[in-house]
């Protein structure tokens, strides 16, 4: 069986010479048909650059990427086939829709790009989807809040009808209540359309609540894949995988702190 | 009075073309010297009743209050002047995010010295080594050379501690951290709480801490005032945060996914429009549930 | 107008103000309500669109309000004084009526300036954010041409084209859009690469959209606004220049009623008959100051960072 996504010691980097960043250093995994994989760490650690650089919104890279065994071509460019069967979510709703464009208009402009004629009948459908009402259609984003905004992104990552969905932090932006919503939404979609995820994410719980696999990367390497079930038993190897499983698990005050602590009022 | 801080009936409201719109709307909460996290969802009014105690609330909006009483003084009538002498200097405020707080094009060593300045009358030597001081109460390693450096040669977590430094050397009352961790890494974030509890403790100050993160606000504070449309819908105990009544805490704890219990689908809160109208719970209340 | 108009008048005020709107035009419509709204708060901004609203009027009803022919000279009563009867504004050196050859002056300063709006920040939209968008060798090259344009006096470049096309009104328009599209593209190129990297035209390009779909469906309708902020805030730059060739006698040639032409005209009297050269100056003032009102107020209505 062929995996829908594989990454073969993938290599990217930003700028050269004395700018040159190495962002991801050698990442190899795949992601089986139907499965949700998670791709965790902090900041800086080339998580979200592996799916750029899938995308083409990272032109800079070595070592090999396919889709259902398709190689990726290198550079930015990236044939109309591959669009209709990997789409993304990005991570800040406010940021990933056009400010002056109305739902409406985004939608259609996806439709109309992928060469749909019953744009009408599609928007509905896809709108009714997301859990938004044909109310919401014309409106513009800035009337819409965080998880509706998000809706509407999903709404158009899913108008080519792809069969991978790459998600970069979709509700790291939004409130608690509005993630599970999120995330309840995803996770539909996921059986009801048969979708592979990848998701990159800061946050244990979620990957652990989404992901049924997931790498943990730092500094542009993984240094750990590991199945929900090891992060749930708290059965990671590598000490950084470890610290994160504390650091998820909240606050813990310095020992020194908890003495002295009285509430006054 | 032992209060360091007596909020009573706190409004906050901005004009629109649809007609009055209030982002906080009756609250009253007094503080000690203790930790208090107010937490809620975004447009909840959290950050606004923490700018709203220093008056920094932009034109055309506006505070309105009972009275906002520091050290039994009101700081509603008092002129601006007057005020630009109460911030920084008994009440300071840290912000989300340090990159839009520190200057860009001044010295992170400069800055802080001009904080310090700002409200007492130091020499230059003084200051810097009152600044240096300061970067060392904040775990920074190396301070001579932060002193030096420029905002963008410092991580972000690294910035953040700066601004605590900057914010506690005049040696406040009262500290108002909003969401001071949120735009840091988990591993990173830990480290700052414990600086900013450390310095809170050490120095007898105040802290309103706002977030959106309860656990985080149940595990580091002593007292949670929670939420909702602008009003106080619940306060209790942080350690007992976790036995929480209100239909808003209790969905907002079970929205969120833990790692060591799985489930299918995640708890969606339902909204009851009650909860908009109900009445703020007033500090005498929370006594009661605190006892 | 009427008392009956109250009613749908407050529904009309509504459906503008809605934040569920039902169709493409009703979207549209409301978010130029709110606009409007919002530019109405600022007084100067309304002072600034009165003034050019009335030059509109002026200029379209031209032959109806001026009280004389623009062009009929009389020799007979030259250099009549402000105030003379039936000559309000007095009259020139070849005694054509002042008034009535600034109120056709109005119908050629427009012309001017219209045709200067389209051209120029057309031109300047194109180069700017294409070299943002496009980046490496196709931004150095079309930045440094238009570094060249910008390294030469505007008036100086516009005298060097009339020269060369020839004297006349629509030369001196070319003339005036050839020197002033270059600031146009670097703000527009400089808009551009605070856009380019942006979410939301990454998701675009996601769905495979071409570049120049991206630039004109995109990138535009984010540096239009600024750029009309800029362009309003220039029609007074370009009104002076205007005149400033008229002034030179190489844009519009007598005996077209041009502000900056009679100005020229009337400079040789300054001293004994002022008011010749000072009432097309006063003209010019007032409509370049309309402009910049009106581009003050744009500013705050337009600018996208402004919204939240």
């Amino acid at each position: 069986m062929s995996a829908a996504l594989s990454f073969r010691d993938l290599k990217v980097w930003f700028g050269e010479g004395r700018d040159h960043v190495m962002a991801v250093k050698g990442a190899t995994f795949e992601v089986a048909r139907g499965e949700s994989f998670g791709l965790v760490g902090e900041s800086g650690s080339g998580k979200s650059t592996i799916m750029r650089a899938l995308t083409g919104l990272a032109p800079d890279w070595s070592g090999e990427m396919a889709v259902d065994s398709r190689p990726v071509p290198q550079g930015p460019k990236r044939d109309a086939a591959f669009y209709k069967k990997v789409q993304m979510v990005f991570q800040d709703p406010y940021a990933s829709l056009h400010p002056r464009h109305s739902i409406d208009q985004v939608l259609s402009e996806t439709l109309k790009l992928h060469g749909y004629t019953d744009i009408e009948r599609r928007i509905e459908k896809l709108l009714s989807d997301v859990g938004l009402g044909p109310a919401f259609r014309f409106r513009y984003p800035h009337q819409l809040s965080g998880g509706q905004r998000q809706r509407v992104a999903i709404a158009r990552a899913l108008a080519p009808e792809p069969e991978i969905l790459l998600l970069d932090e979709p509700t790291s932006a939004l409130d608690v209540s509005v993630q599970a919503e999120i995330l309840n939404l995803l996770s539909d979609l996921r059986s009801e359309h048969d979708l592979t995820f990848l998701m990159v994410s800061h946050n244990l719980s979620v990957v652990a609540h989404m992901c049924s696999q997931s790498a943990v990367m730092q500094q542009g390497e993984i240094v750990e894949l590991l199945t929900t079930e090891d992060l749930r038993r708290h059965a990671a190897r590598h000490p950084y995988t470890q610290r994160l499983l504390r650091a998820a698990e909240g606050y813990v005050r310095d020992e020194d702190a908890a003495g002295g602590a009285e509430a006054v009022a | 009075m032992t209060e360091l801080l007596d909020v009573q009936n706190l409004r906050v409201t901005f004009p629109t073309n649809q007609g009055l719109f209030e982002a906080v709307r009756g609250v009253s909460f007094k503080l000690g010297r203790e930790r208090l996290g107010i937490v809620g969802e975004s447009g909840s009014g959290k950050s606004m009743t923490g700018r709203a105690i220093l008056r920094l609330i932009r034109k055309p909006g506006a505070v309105a209050a009972d009275h906002i009483k520091l050290d039994g003084e009101d700081l509603l009538p008092m002129t601006e002047k007057q005020m630009r002498a109460v911030r920084g200097k008994r009440i300071s405020m840290v912000m989300q995010d340090p990159k839009f707080s520190l200057n860009p094009v001044m010295r992170v060593g400069e800055q802080i010295m001009e904080a310090y300045r700002l409200h007492s009358r130091a020499t230059k030597s003084e200051a810097r080594r009152r600044a240096l001081e300061m970067l060392e109460a904040v775990s920074i390693r190396d301070p001579e050379r932060v002193f030096r450096a420029y905002p963008h040669e410092l991580s972000g977590g690294m910035g953040q501690r700066i601004m605590i430094a900057m914010m506690l050397i005049p040696n406040p009352e009262l500290l108002i951290a909003d969401e001071p961790t949120s735009a840091l890494d988990v591993s990173v974030q830990g480290q700052v709480l414990n600086i900013m509890d450390k310095l809170v403790r050490e120095r007898g100050m105040g802290l309103i801490f706002i977030s959106h993160d309860l656990n985080l606000v149940a595990q580091f504070c002593d007292r949670v005032l929670i939420m909702y449309a602008g009003r106080v819908v619940e306060t209790c105990e942080a350690g007992r945060l976790h036995e929480a009544r209100h239909p808003y805490t209790r969905g907002l704890l079970n929205s969120m996914p833990r790692i060591d219990t799985p489930k299918d689908r995640l708890e969606v809160l339902k909204r009851d429009p009650a909860w908009r109208e109900a009445p703020s719970v007033g500090p005498d209340e929370s006594r009661e549930v605190t006892a | 107008m009427s008392v009956t108009g109250e009613t749908p008048q407050m529904s009309w005020r509504d459906w503008l103000l809605t934040d569920t709107p039902a169709s493409r035009r009703h979207a549209r419509a409301a978010s130029f309500y709110k606009g409007w709204l919002r530019f109405r708060t600022n007084s100067l901004a309304m002072v600034g669109l009165g003034i050019l609203v009335l030059l509109l009027l002026i200029a379209a009803f031209a032959p109806w309000l001026a009280p004389h022919d623009p062009i009929a000279q009389d020799l007979g009563k030259r250099l009549l004084p402000l105030g003379t009867p039936g000559h309000l504004l007095g009259t020139d050196s070849l005694g054509r009526d002042i008034l009535s050859r600034l109120i056709f002056g109005a119908r050629v300063t427009l012309y001017i300036v219209v045709l200067v709006a389209l051209v120029a920040p057309i031109v300047g939209l194109l180069m700017g954010t294409i070299a943002g968008y496009a980046g490496g060798w196709t931004d150095t090259v079309l930045m440094r041409i238009t570094d060249i344009f910008l390294a030469f006096p505007r008036l100086v470049l516009a005298l060097a084209f009339v020269a060369a096309l020839g004297a006349g009104i629509e030369n001196a328009v070319l003339a005036i859009s050839l020197t002033a599209w270059p600031p146009y593209a670097r703000i527009a190129r400089a808009e551009t690469l605070t856009i380019r990297n942006s979410d939301y035209i990454s998701a675009v390009r996601l769905q495979g959209a071409r570049p120049m779909r991206i630039i004109t469906r995109h990138i535009w309708p984010l540096c239009i606004s600024s750029l009309i902020v800029r362009v309003t805030l220039d029609m007074a730059g370009i009104i002076l220049a205007a005149a400033g060739l008229g002034f030179l006698g190489l844009g519009a040639q007598p005996p077209m009623p041009e502000w900056g032409a009679m100005i020229s005209d009337g400079r040789r009297f300054i001293l004994d008959h002022w008011w010749v050269a000072t009432m097309p100056g006063l003209a010019i003032f007032v409509v370049s100051l309309g402009f910049n009102l009106l581009g003050d107020g744009l500013r705050d209505v337009l600018d996208p960072k402004a919204e939240k």
